[in-house]
């Protein structure tokens, strides 16, 4: 997983509440058996007029040239709502974001997130606004997101100061593999097993 | 201070704790054919071995035709991802319920029937309608790709604890209103993410007055409020529920763990971090009228009007969904015609959602303008429902009678709409395109969809004739 530090680039808006897994990545994608190829099919029913995904929608703001090459999103709340598709943030990874900014995301998204390399930040929904207001008329607007400071600073100024897990945080920084780390009370993990199969033999299918 | 069921559950299960963060143990992984291929690569690729093969039970649902399912898949990409569930499982010693068994559905409703849904278990699965086994009890919830391979190498998840929340349903359950109804209306008014960050357990006079299966329905639909998992208190009719089944423990441990699991309620007095009160007699028969399922009304409602929003960013929201879903401002639900009907999914496709819809269905006929499907939820639930004679009923009335998978909840397989066709579905998601690009889904229980299905539009289904 790559690790996240620190980044300043390009934010877009997407200006939609409860956006949803379903909008995010449609389950007729989600056929591949590998980890790639959908970033091209990222929010495919809002970003094409075709079903084959070859007329982009020029109303559909991530068209338009001011975003391209966007790595932030800046978007509204419940963001990622709905399935468990891991899909999503795949895709999102591969169109390019790194991280993605709302005042609040669904629970299995949010977590998602954190295992792609993904920084999801929470701003009130006030802070919210203002990035709004001051990305929306400044075309080009770059945004610094720093996850050291676990801070979001704009260029007129302002700073933003936001909370994550420790953990995730020190996960993330390092760009660490859950699995790896969770291997080392291999154990803990016997330990506990064999003192559970006293206390509830009945879980165990033999 | 007492505690509450997800507490003693949580407890129970925490291998080790640090800053705030868990590793849990977790008893039973169920697997599908969509999240879980890229979680056995990463296996492979790393060289972990599965560590608890017997706690890993597979099944394809979400892709898989629901006619012809004995002759071979003709989407090629579909056959092939349901191709990669059977060597993984063969290669790493996985149990699969395949296509042809006929213990093969929908994994929310297969693994309830073949009783790996245990009391005070935990349960993981790629899928956000884990939240289902919740109504045993069972701490169940979904998880992401990463968070499989996790499970499938450790038998364990990091995880952070959850709040909890109680919703407390008073009055009792008639047969004028469904579990669906129930939690459309809590869903209605907590909001889409009303529950995130919290485990919601329900209790109240209602919910010992449901079947298993009706709180399976509640507890399913439990993620759509945005909640990790939805919890009920075991009691008699969960032992009975579970008595017997191919993988409950037997005899003197069943009796063991019958014991065990009459202490998982929460204590008298527990605390919950959030409480919310309903009552049966202000729920009446739900439909959803917008993009998501929390926009809700009941059958004498009307579609919204936006102007009357309360607020700009709500007014924004219903402008959108409107629009999507093809609605006029203040249009009488009733008057809302439909061109198909969709009986199934993880959350209405139990034995007893078939036969409330067949009561309704029996001597009738679908309206010339729609197209109705009835997609049972396993191949036992089609056959029991086969022995009742439902699915002759069923067909008599116009219905088409189809094999066991997740189907038209989410048109992974040939089961869509078209772009423009409006759908009374007894599903969980009304999202844009969740039913096909373009296709506008309406949530209802069996019961109202099976009427929506006779007279073609929404119709109460409490003053219609039933069988």
């Amino acid at each position: 997983m790559q690790a996240f530090t620190k980044m300043t680039a390009l934010a877009a808006l997407l200006d939609r509440a409860d956006v949803d897994t379903d909008a995010i990545i449609p389950k007729q994608f989600l056929k591949k058996i590998e980890r790639t190829g959908f970033g091209v099919h990222l929010f495919h029913d809002w970003r094409y007029l075709d079903d084959s995904g070859t007329q982009p929608n020029p109303d559909f703001v991530l068209n338009s040239d001011r975003y391209t090459g966007a790595q932030i999103l800046v978007t509204r709340d419940n963001f990622g709502c709905g399935s468990s598709r891991e899909h999503a943030p795949w895709a999102l990874l591969e169109y390019g974001f790194r991280a993605i900014i709302a005042p609040s995301f669904a629970d299995i998204f949010y977590n998602n997130c954190f295992k792609n390399g993904i920084l999801p930040v929470r701003l009130d929904a006030t802070q919210i606004q203002r990035l709004f207001e001051e990305i929306q008329p400044n075309e080009g607007c770059q945004l610094t997101v720093d996850l050291e400071q676990q801070q979001v600073t704009t260029p007129q100024g302002h700073c933003f100061t936001f909370s994550v897990d420790p953990f995730a945080r020190e996960r993330l920084l390092q760009g660490l593999d859950d699995i790896g780390w969770t291997l080392q009370f291999k154990h803990q993990i016997v330990q506990f097993e064999g003192q559970y199969q006293n206390t509830a033999p009945w879980m165990f299918i033999q | 201070m007492g505690k509450t069921m997800f507490e003693k559950i949580w407890d129970a299960h925490v291998v080790h704790e640090q800053d705030g963060n868990a590793i849990l143990y977790i008893d039973r992984h169920l697997v599908h054919e969509v999240t879980s291929p890229q979680a056995f690569e990463g296996l492979r690729i790393a060289e972990r071995p599965l560590r608890k093969p017997n706690a890993t039970y597979a099944v394809p649902d979400h892709n898989v035709p629901t006619i012809d399912q004995d002759k071979p898949i003709q989407d090629p990409i579909s056959a092939k991802q349901i191709e990669t569930l059977r060597q993984n499982c063969k290669d790493f010693g996985v149990t699969l319920f395949d296509l042809g068994d006929i213990r093969q559905g929908i994994v929310h409703v297969v693994a309830p029937e073949q009783g790996l849904t245990l009391p005070g278990s935990t349960i993981v699965c790629g899928d956000s309608h884990t939240s289902t086994h919740g109504a045993f009890g069972a701490l169940a919830f979904g998880i992401g790709t990463s968070e499989v391979e996790h499970v499938l190498a450790t038998q364990t998840l990091q995880q952070q604890k959850a709040k909890s929340m109680l919703v407390q349903v008073d009055g009792p359950l008639s047969d004028q209103i469904t579990p669906k109804d129930i939690v459309l209306a809590i869903i209605g008014k907590i909001g889409t993410s009303g529950g995130a960050g919290y485990v919601i357990e329900y209790a109240g006079e209602a919910i010992r007055d449901m079947s298993i299966e009706g709180r399976m329905t509640l507890c399913n639909m439990t993620i759509e409020a945005g909640a990790r998992a939805g919890l009920i208190a075991p009691d008699e009719k969960t032992f009975t529920y579970l008595r017997d089944r191919p993988y409950t423990p037997k005899g003197e441990l069943f009796e063991q763990a019958v014991g065990s699991w009459r202490l998982l309620a929460s204590d008298p007095d527990a605390k919950f971090d959030t409480v919310v009160e309903f009552n049966t007699k202000d729920i009446l028969p739900q439909v959803t009228w917008g993009t998501n399922p929390g926009m809700v009304t009941d059958i004498n409602g009307k579609v919204p009007d936006p102007e009357k929003a309360e607020n700009p960013k709500d007014q924004q929201a219903i402008k959108a969904a409107l629009e999507y879903m093809g609605l006029i401002p203040n249009t009488p639900i009733q008057e809302i015609q439909i061109d198909r009907v969709f009986i199934g999914s993880c959350t209405n496709s139990r034995i007893e959602d078939l036969r409330a819809a067949a009561a309704v269905a029996k001597g009738q006929k679908v309206s010339t303008s729609v197209n109705a499907i009835v997609v049972p939820g396993s191949g036992q639930v089609k056959e029991q429902a086969e022995g009742e004679g439902l699915d002759i009923i069923f067909k008599e009335a116009g219905f088409e009678w189809r094999e066991p998978g997740c189907s038209m909840c989410l048109a992974m397989n040939d089961d869509k709409l078209k772009p423009g066709e409006r759908c009374a579905s007894t599903s969980n998601r009304n999202f844009e395109g969740r039913q096909g690009k373009g296709g506008r889904t309406h949530l209802v229980s069996p019961e109202m969809a099976a009427v929506a299905a006779i007279t073609g539009h929404f119709t109460d289904a409490r003053s219609f004739e039933k069988h």
